[in-house]
């Protein structure tokens, strides 16, 4: 497996072109792709161009990309926003949504508008609503190696051989039927569909997972605050029986010596 | 966009055993960690090691918790505490939830876990995909599994006790499931032995879709079958497993015979570990026709 990355001669030339679009999220996800640090800098390096983003590259619309990695949830209140937004979808071969917000609403599901300086802006939807989203990374904050996992896989999608394609359309297909599975999350999901399903096993993922700490376990079963939930979606996604891909996960040690060894 | 492949046929590329690099019948060279340890001691010794040695600063193990042989999963960073988790709990300990506290409230760089397989394809699955694990992924320094047929809920378990073998949870000095029987050892002595068709009922529904007998996604797995009483049956599977194996025996940590000469040996291993995965993929395609036209989820094939 390592094998399969490392074949490539460092290809500069051919680097895909990325884009950070940034909707109604709180700048948190992008500050994730930056906790890559020394990794960031190795993607932007020898993997991708960055053409576009607010604070990171001096372009005013939104350009044709490969990628785009879309930041926070939509004000549909906000002409800007959805044009944006639509535009990106035009413009770019592959719709990543990063983040709670922009996969879920995440904590945007509870605004009501009534805040300066634009009161009137009270209705967000996420991403998946308005136009086809093709690959989620949920969480909040989304998890800087789950964001630079995927930013390679794209890569390799992209650019890679076929092995390296065969490898990264296997790695992204999960995350792919969780953009399809829908835009409503909370941790009733692991109720609904782990618990009620009879397919928990009491591995304690879940509660790993949550950002803030609403899931406990009584006798080896997630019991969720849901008072506390604030519908990022991290739970479900990382529970070992939301998925579980046998024909890539087996391989996390070849798969993950692969992206270290691409990211040096 | 394809599916994801059909566990069935990963299944056949690994192997029921998994991949592994070495297998032996082992147990600790620690008369004291012998004297508490489920079987071979393998788990508490090969923690031992990595703590001294400073590969990993804490282990996550399955410690005492609020009621008698009910788990807790905790960070032991000192040898007292991870003797004090040593023997099987046959109850659900929530491994993973433990797995950010360790690496970020307590700020340890390297940890060590142990647990059953699902919770190894957990922590593999955090790995690969860590969507809530910020910071987590290089942190797992050691994960040891078990081998696991089935678990149950605490309360199974304390019926089985309670009711079918007439012991107070309390008077266990230890439970064990061997030679096709659920046995319960009393303080007093006094031994309960249960067919296994009895506690069949009370297992963990979840436990009925999963494809993994000796923890194949571990660094290294560890059981009771195949090996003599008070050995265990080891599989150093990943190369950091076998680094630090191979140092634990350098070092003298082991007593360790080849596999092939000990009885019941890999066989049986391959067996059981056959027959739970036929079993199970059984169930996991008839939840596909569980309803009229309708299905029970399969995690296998994604996460709608
Ligand atoms: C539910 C369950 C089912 C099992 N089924 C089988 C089987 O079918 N065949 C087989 O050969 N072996 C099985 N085992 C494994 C076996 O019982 C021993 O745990 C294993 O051989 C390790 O023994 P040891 O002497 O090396 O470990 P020890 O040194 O005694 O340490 C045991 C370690 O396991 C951890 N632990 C105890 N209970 C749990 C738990 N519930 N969840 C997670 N971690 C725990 C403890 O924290 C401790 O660190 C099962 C274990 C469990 C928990
Ligand atoms: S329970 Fe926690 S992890 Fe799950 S959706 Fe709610 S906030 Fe996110
Ligand atoms: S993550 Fe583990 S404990 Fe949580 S719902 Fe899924 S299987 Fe159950
Ligand atoms: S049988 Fe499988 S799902 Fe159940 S506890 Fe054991 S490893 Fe986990």
């Amino acid at each position: 497996m390592a094998e399969t990355i490392k074949k490539e001669e460092k290809p500069v030339a051919d680097k895909i072109t990325v884009g950070h679009v940034h909707m109604s999220g709180c700048t948190g996800c992008l500050v994730s792709l930056a906790d890559n640090y020394g990794g960031l800098l190795t993607i932007l390096d020898k993997y991708a161009d960055l053409v576009y983003g607010l604070t990171l590259a001096d372009v005013r619309h939104i350009p044709k990309m490969d990628v785009a990695l879309v930041e926070g949830s939509v004000c549909i209140q906000d002409k800007i926003s959805v044009q944006e937004i639509k535009e990106t979808r035009e413009k770019a071969a592959v719709v990543v949504a990063v983040g709670g917000c922009a996969c879920y609403g995440n904590i945007t599901r509870f605004t009501r508008g009534g805040q300066q300086n634009q009161p009137q802006h009270e209705s967000y939807l996420p991403v998946g609503d308005l136009i086809k989203v093709d690959v989620y990374i949920p969480g909040c904050a989304p998890c800087p190696q789950l964001i630079r996992n995927v930013c390679v896989m794209a890569y390799l999608l992209l650019k890679g051989n076929k092995d390296q394609q065969e490898l990264a359309k296997k790695y992204l297909t999960p995350l792919m039927l969780l953009a399809d599975r829908g835009t409503e999350a909370c941790g009733c999901d692991l109720m609904y569909d782990v618990v009620n399903q009879g397919l928990c096993m009491g591995c304690g993922s879940c509660a790993a997972a949550c950002p803030v700490r609403a899931i406990t376990h009584e006798y080896g079963k997630p019991n969720v605050n849901r008072e506390m939930c604030i519908k990022c979606g991290a739970c479900y996604a990382q529970c070992p029986r939301s998925f579980f891909n046998f024909d890539v996960i087996p391989e996390f040690e070849g798969i993950m010596d692969a992206i270290d060894a691409a990211l040096k | 966009m394809p599916l994801m492949r059909h566990s069935n046929e990963v299944r056949e590329m690994a192997g029921e055993l998994g991949k592994y690099k070495l297998c032996v019948s082992a147990r600790s060279a620690d008369k004291a960690i012998l004297k508490r340890a489920q079987d071979g001691g393998i788990v508490t010794q090969l923690f031992k090691f990595a703590l001294e040695e400073g590969i990993i600063e804490g282990a996550i193990v399955a410690g005492p918790g609020d009621e008698p042989w009910r788990p807790r999963p905790f960070i032991a960073t000192t040898v007292e505490e991870l003797m004090s988790a040593s023997g099987t709990k046959y109850n659900i300990s929530p491994q993973v939830s433990w797995i950010k506290e360790a690496t970020r409230s307590y700020g340890l760089d390297k940890i060590g876990i142990v647990g059953t397989p699902c919770q190894m394809q957990a922590v593999r699955k955090g790995q690969l995909y860590p969507v809530g694990l910020r910071d987590v992924p290089d942190k797992i320094k050691l994960a040891i599994g078990i081998f696991c047929m089935e678990n149950f809920s605490y309360q199974s378990v304390k019926q089985l006790v309670e009711d079918h073998a007439a012991m107070k949870m309390e008077a266990v000095k230890k439970m064990e499931i061997g030679k096709g029987k659920f046995w319960v050892y009393g303080q007093r002595g006094q031994v309960v032995q249960l067919p296994l068709k009895v506690t069949h009922k009370y297992e963990q529904p979840g436990c009925h879709v999963c494809l993994d007998y000796v923890a194949n996604l571990a660094d290294v797995s560890t059981g009771s079958v195949g090996s003599p009483d008070g050995w265990s049956t080891v599989f150093v599977r990943t190369r950091n497993g076998d680094d630090i194996w191979s140092k634990a025996i350098a070092a003298g940590c082991f007593e360790t015979k080849p596999i092939e000469q000990v009885k019941p040996g890999l066989e049986l291993v391959t067996k059981l570990a056959t027959e739970k995965i036929t079993k199970n993929q059984k169930t996991v395609e008839e939840r596909a026709k569980f309803g009229v036209n309708k299905s029970l989820r399969n995690p296998y094939l994604g996460p709608k």
